[in-house]
């Protein structure tokens, strides 16, 4: 395997952790809440979007469409109903609360699901690939990488060219005088969790037809969403695909030198830069 | 029918009374002052009005409505503007962005219906230069005019002003002075909370004076100026 070749498939690996860190950079962006439960939302929609194929026969990417606006309506009641009354000046309700909601999603799909790994067959596109130049391309993680790419673009765009972007913006940087400009922060912050949960539903229709899931993957992909939002600076959604991008190299890299390095590698270099840039590769210049 | 209310408006931090039993009522288009020594409990006044803060007793009434317990979102789309002593713009929006959001989420309108509105608050408060700088890099005098500017898009019955002419020139306290006189003029209620007292009793035909929370007087400025009582709390500062 060439170097080429191993960078190349790193930075495709960091399309699919930008898109499991893009949901969760959005929240916390916007409403300083980390989603604890992140990961498990990520493995729950996979298991919508198997339900969908394996009940309606439907394509995964259909299904993924499907999936979205179930998504947003459950992303949207979950802020409304639960997390807006944890929301406040103290830190620790959020965390145990979506601690708690972890647990409920993992024991919830255990029950329902059982333990048994399982998959989406996206009717043999896994193993397809490109031939681009001297390196093999596997079409899945180009579309991956393609989405993560595509999704932080329609975010920003909605962030900078539209009214609930400004809306996002101004709650973000003072609910309490938002309030003031008639904006209903809890309803934005609704609005919010909706749209990240869109965002985890496409991260789930990568991570469920890539590889196995099962119902305890949750937390394991929640710590790559985590350490690609920190080393891409809190708040920036192109620094989260940065980030995703860095620890995807890093892995492939460490994988390349020893197998058992993979997971390490990528942990590594998070450490390595937040020990350079404690607030990440692309801060907000106003925090 | 006054436009604003307040009705024995009472409330206290710990063992500390900011407001006791304040009462008085202000009339469609007029223009009141509120004076009165720092800590005296004017801004926490404004809170009251506003309902970031809630009362510990009494009642906030406007347009002949009880709002005492509606949250401050309800009363902004009511008509109750203000600005922030120490500006608080959304600091990462863009100067236009601070006013077009107030201005569609103040109106529940679209951009299309407000965007005009927007430029001309921007000419009126001398914004239009800086209107595509983010907010966080506007100098102290222009955030004092973005407040300004904000809570005029919320398109206010009442506009509360909370200290918006400390530290400026001369001459700009001038331009100042004209632009809420013309804003009084268009028919928008002004409550001022100043320190700047020839600005203030140069607009306003009304002055309250507060001290320790409670008022102590209220009439036409020139009486209220000449009282001792006023004149002894004041002592010191320049008439």
């Amino acid at each position: 395997m060439s170097w080429l070749d191993t960078v190349v498939q790193g930075v495709l690996l960091g399309g699919l952790y930008a898109l499991f860190a893009a949901g969760l950079s959005l929240v916390f962006g916007i409403m300083r809440l980390v989603n604890l439960a992140h990961g498990d939302l990520i493995v729950l929609a996979a298991y919508l979007i198997l339900v969908l194929v394996t009940a309606l026969g439907l394509n995964p990417f259909v299904a993924a469409l499907v999936a979205m606006p179930i998504m947003f309506a459950a992303g949207w009641a979950l802020q409304r109903l639960v997390l807006n009354r944890t929301l406040g000046d103290d830190i620790l309700p959020p965390l145990l609360v979506t601690f708690g909601l972890s647990i409920v999603i993992q024991n919830a799909l255990l029950e329902g699901f059982s333990a048994d790994s399982r998959r989406i067959y996206a009717g043999g596109i896994e193993t397809a690939s490109l031939a681009i130049g001297p390196v093999n391309v596997g079409v899945m993680p180009l579309l991956t990488l393609a989405s993560a790419v595509l999704a932080i673009v329609a975010l920003n765009q909605l962030f900078y060219r539209t009214s609930l972007g400004r809306a996002f913006r101004a709650t973000s940087d003072d609910p309490v005088t938002a309030g003031l400009m008639g904006i209903r922060p809890n309803r934005i912050f609704a609005q919010a969790t909706g749209v990240a949960m869109v965002v985890v539903t496409i991260a789930a229709l990568y991570l469920g037809t890539r590889a196995n899931f099962d119902p305890a993957t949750g937390p394991s992909r929640l710590i790559y969403a985590f350490e690609a939002v920190i080393i891409g600076g809190l708040g920036s959604l192109w620094g989260t695909l940065a980030g995703g991008i860095i620890i995807g190299v890093a892995q492939t890299v460490g994988a390349a030198v020893n197998p058992e390095w993979q997971i390490l590698a990528g942990h590594v270099a998070f450490l390595a830069v937040l020990l350079a840039r404690p607030r990440g590769l692309f801060p907000r210049a106003v925090d | 029918m006054p436009i604003l209310e307040l009705d024995q408006v009472s409330k206290s931090f710990g063992a500390v009374p900011a407001a006791e039993a304040v009462s008085f009522a202000v009339e469609p288009g007029e223009a009141l002052g509120i004076i009165g020594p720092n800590g005296a409990g004017k801004s926490t006044l404004f809170n009251l009005i506003t309902g970031n803060i809630g009362v510990d007793s009494g009642r906030v009434l406007f347009g002949g409505e009880d709002v005492t317990r509606a949250p401050p979102m309800r009363r902004c789309l009511a008509g109750i503007g203000r600005t922030f002593q120490i500006p608080q713009p959304f600091q990462r929006l863009t100067v236009f962005e601070n006013v077009l959001t107030a201005a569609m989420f103040g109106n529940r309108s679209s951009q299309a219906e407000v965007s005009g509105d927007c430029a001309r608050i921007l000419v009126d408060t001398g914004l239009v230069a800086h209107a595509n700088v983010p907010a966080g890099k506007l100098t102290l005098l222009q955030r004092k005019r973005l407040e300004l500017a904000r809570a005029l898009a919320t398109g206010p019955k009442v506009l509360l002003l909370d200290e918006i002419a400390g530290g400026l020139t001369e001459a700009e306290c001038g331009a100042l002075v004209d632009l809420v006189r013309a804003i009084n003029a268009r028919g928008t209620a002004i409550v001022w909370i100043e320190h700047v007292l020839h600005a203030l009793t140069s607009v306003v035909n009304r002055l309250v004076v507060l001290d320790f929370g409670r008022v102590i007087a209220t009439g036409e400025p020139a009486a209220i100026m000449a009282s001792r009582q006023v004149r002894e709390i004041y002592l010191g500062i320049e008439v």
